[in-house]
């Protein structure tokens, strides 16, 4: 028997019993498309969190005070602009290190009144960081030596306070100080839930006497390409542990960031997948259930196609394509149902979704061995009917 | 239609010595056949006639080559069945038995021509082939204007009749019909008996009946009766097998023609 006769008997079979097919069918739906939703979405977040990472600029490392890990708390910081100074001397090019003391404030202009994080820090920031201009121009090194007050919007602040009008050049007050608004940033969304579009960025040494202290934040660092930014990082620390025996000092890159990311959301994305991989297996012990019963209902057609000259293998192919057939379409249904809901989450929800070739193919390819896995059984059985029992059945 | 297709064309249909076979029921062993020696040679036409339980249905098996026997030796074709595979014996059984059964037997929800195209798939036999050959056979019964009609839109004779066309369309040398009139009212029951006995005649098909029915039995040239799993009595072998079809033969030229007028008179 040629198999392309062994595909038109099953989907004849199938056909004959079309709600039957259909609600076995939808066992291996429901389990392939919640698959291809979840894997979907999970990838889809990994990437947002990767892109975010990556749009803050290219080869940061992230020096700050203590520990820095999921869960560890902020440590109080002791570092100030003489250790600034010290990195910048370790690091050997002054340009590429900033500096930043954080701050909630509220910022006013005229009735208009925002909470925004006032971030003090210096003329190197866009040396580092990818944060263009909209209009105006950056902070200055005089700025920063002169403690002038002046500050950069981040796009949304601009929105809020000034509305259409252009902010530069005139007045904003931060804390009761007033500020001469020298520029705006372009929109840069955000970063790990940092709305940086809600930043003010005034020079740090005018921050520090704005909240009365010496302190800074974090110290960023710029590498000069992507293989100078491990032994520069190493540089730092042990500099800075150095300076200050006893105390840590921790320094992320972002590819370290990435990393971490990057697991913890593959692992959740696994789990979830995993999970709903399970209702696919129950799918398939449906298929096995009702090939059973197929074959115990078609015994007679099953003697008859034996008496006729079908061999086992006749027998065995037309019962195992069948099972096969029924998860194979609802396994191709159940992937374009998830492609649907995958791209109907990200349209209508802020969970992005990004469909990805290979989960589409390892649904597909699942799929047709649960058909395989869980139609030998049933289709075995019916090779190996003998025909005068089959033939005499009820 | 090519009968030089087959080696052993000669041969007897069927040849069993000392045929037996025994079953396990329940732990006890019941010899349905206790030591047959037969022989059926081309283009026979025979009654196989006893009362239930007398193994009648078991020696239709065997010569189906459905089953195979417990002992002795079995030959169909000249193939002694005792040396096939399952598959070797499926392919014998493709291509040398037609089978009619008292149920008809037909696919419930497949129109008539490809019930009777079945066969021929497992031959390997391609669509547009197997169509053409199953629209011949249904012709030949008088079925040309039923080739899509399925069992359900038939009456019970016509559905045996598809089943004849089934059973003809691989081109076999025997035809084995298991009560082919068991289902059927007398009117329908001697027409299907007319087609077969007008297929023994013009195409030298042997046709081996399984009957209780001794009016159908005495339409065959030869009578083997069955009781207890052995031959009580076979009118063919005193006499030897029968000069083979050609005596009843309706006159010259009946044969292809007369199938052609049947189908002509469908359209």
């Amino acid at each position: 028997m040629r198999t392309a006769e062994a595909f038109r008997m099953a989907l004849e079979a199938l056909r004959t019993n079309r709600l039957r097919s259909a609600l076995t069918m939808l066992g291996v739906i429901i389990g392939v498309s919640a698959v291809v939703v979840l894997v979907a979405v999970g990838t889809g977040a990994k990437n947002a969190v990767e892109s975010e990472i990556a749009g803050l600029g290219s080869n940061i490392i992230l020096v700050v005070p203590g520990r820095l890990g999921v869960g560890a708390l902020p440590t109080q910081s002791r570092l100030d602009l003489s250790d600034v100074a010290y990195v910048r001397r370790v690091v050997g090019d002054p340009g590429k290190v900033t500096v930043s003391v954080n701050s909630g404030e509220t910022v006013r202009v005229g009735r208009a009144e925002a909470f925004v994080t006032v971030v003090g820090t210096d003329e190197n920031l866009p040396n580092i960081f990818d944060r263009p201009l909209r209009r105006g121009r950056y902070l200055s090194e005089t700025d920063v030596d002169t403690r002038r007050r002046v500050a950069v919007l981040g796009s949304e602040v601009a929105e809020k306070l000034f509305g259409d009008v252009d902010p530069v050049g005139r007045q904003a007050t931060i804390s009761g100080a007033r500020f001469r608004v020298v520029g705006v940033y372009e929109a840069v969304g955000a970063t790990f839930g940092v709305a940086r579009d809600q930043e003010i960025h005034v020079p740090v040494t005018t921050a520090q006497r704005l909240l009365g202290v010496t302190r800074i934040n974090g110290i960023a660092v710029g590498a000069s390409g992507p293989d100078q930014i491990e032994p520069l990082q190493q540089r730092v620390v042990d500099a800075l542990a150095e300076r200050y025996p006893g105390e840590r000092f921790s320094a992320v890159t972002q590819t370290q960031l990435l990393g971490t990311i990057g697991t913890v959301l593959g692992m959740l994305t696994g789990v979830l997948a995993a999970i709903a991989g399970i209702s696919l297996l129950v799918g398939g012990v449906g298929v096995s259930n009702i090939m059973l019963v197929s074959v115990r209902e078609r015994t007679r057609e099953i003697g008859l196609r034996k008496a006729l000259g079908a061999r086992q293998r006749d027998v065995l192919a037309q019962f195992l394509i069948e099972a096969v057939l029924l998860t194979t379409i609802g396994g191709v249904t159940g992937i374009l149902l998830g492609v649907g809901g995958a791209l109907l989450i990200a349209a209508l929800s802020p969970v992005p979704a990004a469909i990805t070739w290979w989960s589409l193919a390892l649904a597909f390819g699942v799929s047709v061995a649960v058909g395989v896995f869980f139609g030998v059984a049933p289709a075995r059985r019916a090779g190996r009917l003998d025909p005068v029992v089959a033939l005499r059945a009820e | 239609m090519i009968r030089g297709e087959r080696p052993g064309r000669e041969a007897p249909a069927f040849e069993a010595v000392g045929l037996t076979r025994s079953y396990q029921l329940e732990g006890i062993a019941v010899d349905a056949l206790r030591g047959v020696d037969l022989r059926i040679g081309p283009g026979e036409s025979v009654a196989i006639v006893g009362p239930s339980g007398s193994g009648k249905s078991t020696l239709m098996h065997l010569l189906g080559c459905l089953d195979r026997p417990t002992s002795g030796t079995l030959r169909v074709n000249g193939t002694d069945v005792s040396t096939l595979s399952d598959t070797e014996l499926a392919e014998l059984r493709n291509r040398a038995v037609g089978f009619v059964f008292q149920s008809f037997h037909l696919l419930a929800r497949t129109p008539a021509i490809d019930n009777v195209a079945l066969p021929l798939i497992y031959r390997g036999v391609p669509r547009a082939e197997r169509r053409e050959r199953a629209r011949a056979a249904l012709e030949s019964v008088g079925l040309g204007h039923r080739l899509g009609h399925r069992p359900s839109q038939m009456s019970g004779g016509e559905q045996q009749r598809v089943a004849i066309a089934r059973a003809l369309v691989g081109d076999p040398r025997v035809v084995l019909a298991d009560e082919p009139t068991g289902n059927l009212d007398s009117r329908n029951g001697a027409e299907v008996m007319a087609i077969l006995e007008r297929l023994n005649a013009e195409r030298g098909v042997a046709i081996v009946l399984v009957t209780h029915e001794p009016e159908v039995a005495a339409r065959a040239r030869r009578q083997i009766h069955v009781r207890d799993g052995l031959i009580e009595l076979d009118s063919g072998t005193a006499g030897g097998s029968e000069e083979p079809g050609g005596s009843r033969t309706g006159g010259p030229g009946g044969g292809e023609g007369g199938s052609r007028t049947e189908a002509g008179e469908a359209e």
